[in-house]
């Protein structure tokens, strides 16, 4: 399992940052979620994570607040909710979109190191 | 310097400690004018295969089971142990560095070897399993210190434990209420992310801080989707945390239909915004130590979810 920066993450991922581009050097994460269904995501037991969505409304970031998931990236180039990016200026939780599918992005971050996580 | 190989702690650790340190002081001797009947006696009411002989708190020799065995063989078992034992014994000095004793150990195979003050009168006897338990001894002794020091910062910042243990009172407790919208899924999540961030200000631990947010989230979220609005009660305690959901119906029909994975009455609204595939109920009881939920229709349901500090 690897440590990438988020900034590592948003360059393999050719993504955009929406909110918090400063934040992207010292944040490090070693897993990911990815899912479009949010319990699945609170359901999993541990934190220091990306996490992939095609979710774009504020309880993506809510999920990522609960659950201490240090990014959200939206897949797919969607765009993002005003009260989505509002949310994520509160809490300080960076948001990345690349135009990917949801698979090209998981298999880029699985080979960039990432690793999924655990029930 | 930097080529110089680095010891290890552990080889650091034998030399700085001494023989005295691992070896047992509190020892069972025999003289060398009893028989070799009493040492049977007193190696089998100590449960012991070998001891040395002292005469005027001097060390004489070591007398072992095998030297009993032998008298037994040769029916001399009222010989003096001075008869019988061993008077050419390897011994150590209890201010010796504990390394010493490793060369002995396989270099003789003795089990046990005496250990001498400089004067000459006996300190204790030392086994192998007397250096390994006086190492780990040292070795944990060295890891409390060593955590104390970095710990400072962490001894200093308060935890919710720590509050609970310094104030009195017949009874301490904090109670947060939040109230929830029943059919609007818009600004929830508010309950439990304030919630969180009281706890946290209170000293509860990350992964306990994590547990309870996300039970108290799926909480409201349910609150949000399933019903006509209610509220979040949260209990802070000394042994613990209680969370509440309570709620103005509809009330679940079926409250073991509802906690099965996957079950699920959600509308397609809810579904759209990433909730309603029946895992909540499945996550609060995985989050939290105790889970309880009493529904009826059409009165409403009320979730009690505990959690016990862990650190």
């Amino acid at each position: 399992m690897a440590l990438l920066t988020l900034r590592a993450v948003k360059k393999a991922l050719g993504a955009e940052t929406i909110f918090g581009d400063e934040l992207l050097d010292a944040i490090e994460v070693d897993s990911c979620y990815s899912a479009d269904l949010m319990s699945d995501v609170l359901a999993r037991s541990r934190a220091n994570g990306v996490l992939l969505t095609g979710l774009t409304n504020p309880q993506a970031v809510r999920t990522a607040e609960m659950a201490d998931i240090k990014a959200v990236c939206f897949v797919r180039g969607k765009k993002i909710d005003n009260g989505t990016i509002q949310l994520a200026r509160e809490k300080n939780i960076p948001l990345l979109v690349t135009k990917l599918t949801m698979f090209e992005a998981c298999g880029i971050l699985y080979q960039a190191g990432l690793r999924g996580v655990p029930e | 310097m930097a080529t110089e190989p680095r010891l290890t702690k552990t080889q650091e650790l034998v030399y700085e400690i001494t023989v005295s340190e691992a070896m047992a002081a509190d020892v069972v001797t025999v003289g060398p004018d009893q028989t070799m009947a009493d040492l049977r006696i007193i190696m089998r009411d100590n449960r012991i295969s070998g001891t040395p002989v002292v005469e005027d708190g001097r060390l004489v020799g070591m007398i072992s089971i095998e030297d009993l065995i032998n008298a037994l063989l040769n029916n001399d078992i009222d010989a003096p142990i001075r008869e019988k034992m061993t008077t050419k014994v390897e011994c150590f000095y209890a201010d010796e560095p504990l390394v010493h004793t490793f060369a002995k150990f396989s270099k003789y195979g003795h089990s046990r070897y005496p250990v001498l003050e400089r004067d000459g009168r006996l300190a204790g006897i030392i086994t192998k399993g007397n250096v390994v338990q006086g190492l780990l001894k040292k070795l944990e002794i060295e890891f409390e210190i060593t955590e104390a020091k970095q710990g400072s910062s962490r001894r200093d910042r308060p935890t919710i434990r720590k509050f609970f243990e310094d104030v009195y009172a017949d009874e301490i407790s904090f109670t947060f209420k939040y109230l929830v919208a029943g059919q609007n899924l818009k600004g929830t999540g508010k309950a439990a992310s304030e919630l969180k961030s009281a706890l946290k200000i209170l000293g509860v631990c990350p992964s306990l801080l994590r547990r309870i947010g996300v039970a108290t989230y799926e909480a409201e979220i349910n609150l949000a989707s399933y019903t006509k609005g209610g509220e979040i009660r949260a209990l802070v305690e000394k042994w613990g945390i209680t969370v509440e959901a309570i709620d103005g119906g509809p009330g679940i029909p079926d409250v073991e239909l509802a906690m099965q994975p996957g079950y699920s009455t959600a509308p397609d609204w809810v579904r759209e915004l990433g909730f309603g595939a029946g895992m909540g109920l499945v996550n609060i009881k995985k989050c939290s130590d105790e889970m309880e939920l009493k529904s009826s229709v059409p009165e409403g349901t009320h979730l009690t979810m505990k959690f016990y500090y862990t650190s």
